[in-house]
């Protein structure tokens, strides 16, 4: 039966959603390749020293796409376990479980990076400040979910705890963000406003905005890929796995 | 380009040690995330087909 508009929940079914990221995840490894390549090549060469920070600067190029994809994976990931948690649908659990150890990765390494930035700028490699703290309570969230996903299991409530778990907190999201301006911390504003002019120059805004371009895209095929993974091993005894030797 | 040389584009005006690290680490966390999925991946499609194959077998 062919209908005429799209039936968006044809995806919701494991066997229908296994081929699609197949086919979807070498396109956001290109492009997420050919960004990162790109960025690499502005913010080394093409994007000048800075006047204050000398070339200690240049771990922006990393440290702010982590940061920015460590609290943007969250709340993707708290909204897969929002839409499993209302349709009962097993692939947004699935998403939601794929996407936390990725999140994990970059706050892990929004922290070192941040840590090895800190320690040539402040003269130390952590400080127990607002913004410092939100991230770090942040890994240990991911943490959280992850393992309390491992530690039930009864799939369908281990589903169902740890979606609850990241929702309730999706919270620290908005107070990691917004803790440079609530509290009076060692860490920088915000790199980029929306209402305020930029403060960077123009090729230093641009290598950010395409390395922060090219961890969207990797995160995007990383999770599908790891998707694939937690369909192929929690639907093995599904008849589809079975018929279908799958690719 | 600012860099007249290698070992100035190394030396990153002495902040090298700062920099290096960080995007190495990054790189090789990102590097080793796609090589454990990928055989993650391969691990999962061959336990299938092998239980495939041997119920075929069975059967």
């Amino acid at each position: 039966m062919k209908t005429d508009r799209m039936n968006w929940f044809q995806w919701s079914s494991p066997q229908a959603f296994y081929p699609l990221a197949g086919k979807l995840i070498p396109w956001f490894a290109c492009v997420s390749m050919v960004c990162l390549a790109a960025g690499l090549y502005m913010g080394f060469l093409v994007a000048p020293t800075d006047f204050q920070q000398g070339d200690s600067y240049r771990i922006i190029f990393v440290h702010v796409p982590a940061a920015w994809m460590s609290m943007f994976l969250y709340v993707v990931m708290a909204g897969w376990a929002a839409v499993g948690l209302g349709l009962k649908a097993r692939p947004s659990f699935m998403m939601a479980q794929a996407i936390a150890p990725t999140g994990a990765l970059f706050t892990f390494l929004a922290l070192f990076t941040g840590a090895f930035w800190g320690k040539p700028t402040w003269g130390a490699w952590w400080v127990w400040d607002a913004r410092l703290t939100s991230e770090l309570i942040l890994l240990f969230q991911y943490a959280g979910v992850m393992l309390l996903h491992a530690s039930i299991d009864d799939l369908r409530r281990a589903d169902r705890a740890s979606a609850v778990l990241a929702l309730v907190g999706v919270v620290n999201v908005p107070i990691i963000y917004f803790s440079v301006r609530w509290w009076n911390t060692l860490h920088q504003g915000a790199s980029i406003s929306v209402t305020a002019a930029p403060k960077m120059a123009a090729t230093m805004l641009a290598a950010m905005g395409i390395m922060a371009l090219g961890f969207w895209m990797y995160s995007a095929a990383v999770t599908l890929l790891r998707v694939r993974c937690i369909i192929l091993e929690r639907e093995r005894h599904a008849s589809w796995v079975q018929i279908e030797r799958v690719s | 380009m600012q860099w007249n040389s290698l070992n100035e584009f190394l030396a990153m005006g002495g902040y090298g040690v700062y920099v290096w690290p960080s995007f190495g680490v990054t790189a090789l966390c990102m590097i080793w995330e796609v090589l454990i999925l990928r055989r993650r991946h391969a691990a999962a499609r061959t336990a299938l087909n092998q239980s495939v194959a041997s119920a075929g077998v069975a059967l």
